[in-house]
């Protein structure tokens, strides 16, 4: 049995993505940005797939920036705003204490020059509150970043909502969309969006390739600089290949979208109830307004990476909110953020599932967590005392 | 290459010594929830030597494989030969630890002194 269910951290490319990418590097290799015929060709193909991703997400071709991914895309984002900003004496920005660090990091590093930055709490639910939002927005801001879904408990954002706050405020509003586009619909200029990031192997396309949306009008400021390639915003010899995966997959898991959350929707539900039925663990994050693929628990008395490692043994690919999968000392900051202690912030799963689940496979995970979490509870100090009364149980 | 050597998969995957010691002579616990480590050693002695070693641990695959590692390498020792036991000498047993991971060794070494520094608290105890 081999269950990929970490589809959160990257998903399996799409066939006619992988295609479309091979024929473009066999026969479209020539450098876009050349004179001749067949280099035309290729800028031809590099604006043609920009005009699609475009539409897939309601914006106009100028208005997307190709990056590396969509880290670069968050920290263009807000590094532009911020420049904006600043031009004007605003140097205040808001964004949540769960974003991504691609986001947390490039705000950090805007507040050791001078700027002020609040972050929202999101709650026991994993979701902005709109109107906390709005009474948190100064004479001064210049941005507003808040991700569309949470990568790692899967939570959807009021996107719209906010986007009609800022725009009503004349604040810049910028969401990372990573774990979104292709996932759920996306139409920037209903959803009020001035700026917004993606990343391609979210959506079966390659991955170091991704887009930033930026509103025309908003002045972007180059991470590289060099060439003229991206109307002078990002320097750099473009991934054609890479792109036109993007583009491919995107139409494809835009066209499918509707049929995937059908699919997946029902089969997400069963594996929580059936998580559910272990003793002492909790859903992670609202159920509802929750993405289709996702199942994050926490379980107390254990540590995530030893859960983990056992299931990968059973061939199931998750992944964990544990210090000790990451080197660092402190669990998931996004499981802190919606109020979980260490305790048993330690002990979680997340679980991103795939189109090609079926309820066999949901079978099998249920019954290989139950079995992995009793196997280390059976040799837990922390279980023993929470038995024996000497803890008290949080979950 | 993967992440842990196969000793320390070994040891994860089928730790020795697993359990408590119901009538255990000496105890010792380290490391805190908070921070995703909890090791207990539970230990049985007899004229001075460890006849008996069982643990307990919330943690990682390494540091459940360092408390593993630990009591294999302790059993049937003297205990003054336990209390000497380091670090180095549970992650080499292991066959290394990844850097990040070194601390699991340094809990178990820890685990295994604080089990007997109870043990000679309460010798000391009977004593006087």
């Amino acid at each position: 049995m081999y269950i990929y269910a970490d589809n959160a951290a990257t998903t399996k490319m799409s066939p006619a993505a992988i295609q479309a990418m091979v024929e473009c590097l066999e026969k479209t290799y020539e450098n876009p940005s050349s004179f001749y015929m067949s280099a035309q060709r290729a800028k031809e193909r590099l604006e043609q797939a920009r005009g699609e991703i475009a539409a897939l997400i309601g914006a106009e071709a100028r208005e997307i920036i190709f990056t590396s991914g969509g880290s670069e895309a968050d920290n263009q984002a807000i590094l532009s705003a911020a420049a904006i900003g600043e031009k004007k004496g605003k140097k205040h920005i808001i964004s949540s204490a769960f974003e991504h660090h691609a986001v947390l990091h490039t705000l950090n590093k805007l507040k050791k020059s001078g700027f002020e930055i609040t972050l929202l709490p999101v709650h026991e639910s994993g979701i902005v509150d709109v109107k906390e939002l709005e009474a948190a927005l100064r004479e001064d801001t210049c941005l507003v970043t808040i991700m569309s879904v949470n990568n790692e408990i899967g939570t959807i954002q009021p996107i719209a909502q906010i986007g009609e706050v800022c725009r009503k405020h004349g604040v810049l509003f910028h969401t990372d969309a990573v774990q979104a586009v292709g996932h759920m619909p996306i139409d920037v200029k209903a959803q009020k969006i001035d700026m917004l990031s993606a990343s391609a192997h979210k959506f079966h396309g390659a991955k170091g390739v991704g887009f930033l949306y930026a509103r025309k009008g908003i002045a972007l400021t180059n991470l590289i600089e060099g060439g003229a390639q991206e109307r002078g915003k990002r320097a750099g010899t473009e991934n054609l290949a890479g792109v036109v995966s993007m583009s491919i997959a995107l139409r494809e898991s835009v066209q499918s979208m509707e049929q995937t959350r059908q699919k997946l929707l029902p089969v997400r539900d069963y594996l929580i109830a059936g998580l559910s039925e272990i003793p002492h663990s909790a859903l992670n994050g609202d159920q509802k307004e929750r993405m289709y693929n996702n199942i994050n628990f926490s379980f107390e008395g254990i540590e995530g990476e030893s859960m983990l490692i056992l299931l990968d043994q059973k061939g199931i690919c998750a992944s964990s909110g544990s210090a000790c999968t990451s080197g660092a000392l402190d669990p998931s900051h996004v499981l802190l953020a919606i109020g979980r202690v260490h305790d048993v912030a330690h002990g979680s799963l997340r679980l991103s599932i795939g189109e090609d689940i079926d309820y066999r496979q949901a079978d099998y995970i249920i019954a290989s967590v139950k079995e992995v979490v009793a196997h280390l509870r059976g040799f837990s100090p922390v279980w023993r005392d929470l038995q024996t009364g000497k803890r008290s149980y949080i979950l | 290459m993967a992440l842990y050597s196969e000793k320390v998969m070994e040891h994860f995957l089928h730790p020795k010594n697993v359990g408590i010691i119901e009538d255990a002579d000496a105890v010792g616990e380290v490391g805190n929830a908070r921070c995703g480590d909890i090791m207990k050693m539970y230990l049985k002695i007899e004229n001075d030597i460890i006849e008996d070693v069982k643990f307990e641990t919330f943690g990682c695959a390494s540091a459940i494989a360092s408390s593993s590692m630990a009591t294999e390498l302790i059993k049937g020792k003297p205990v003054s030969e336990a209390m000497g036991l380091t670090n180095k000498a549970v992650a080499e047993a292991l066959d290394g630890l990844p850097d990040y991971k070194m601390h699991c060794s340094v809990l178990a070494e820890q685990a295994i002194k604080a089990a007997i520094e109870d043990y000679e608290k309460k010798e000391k105890g009977e004593q006087s």
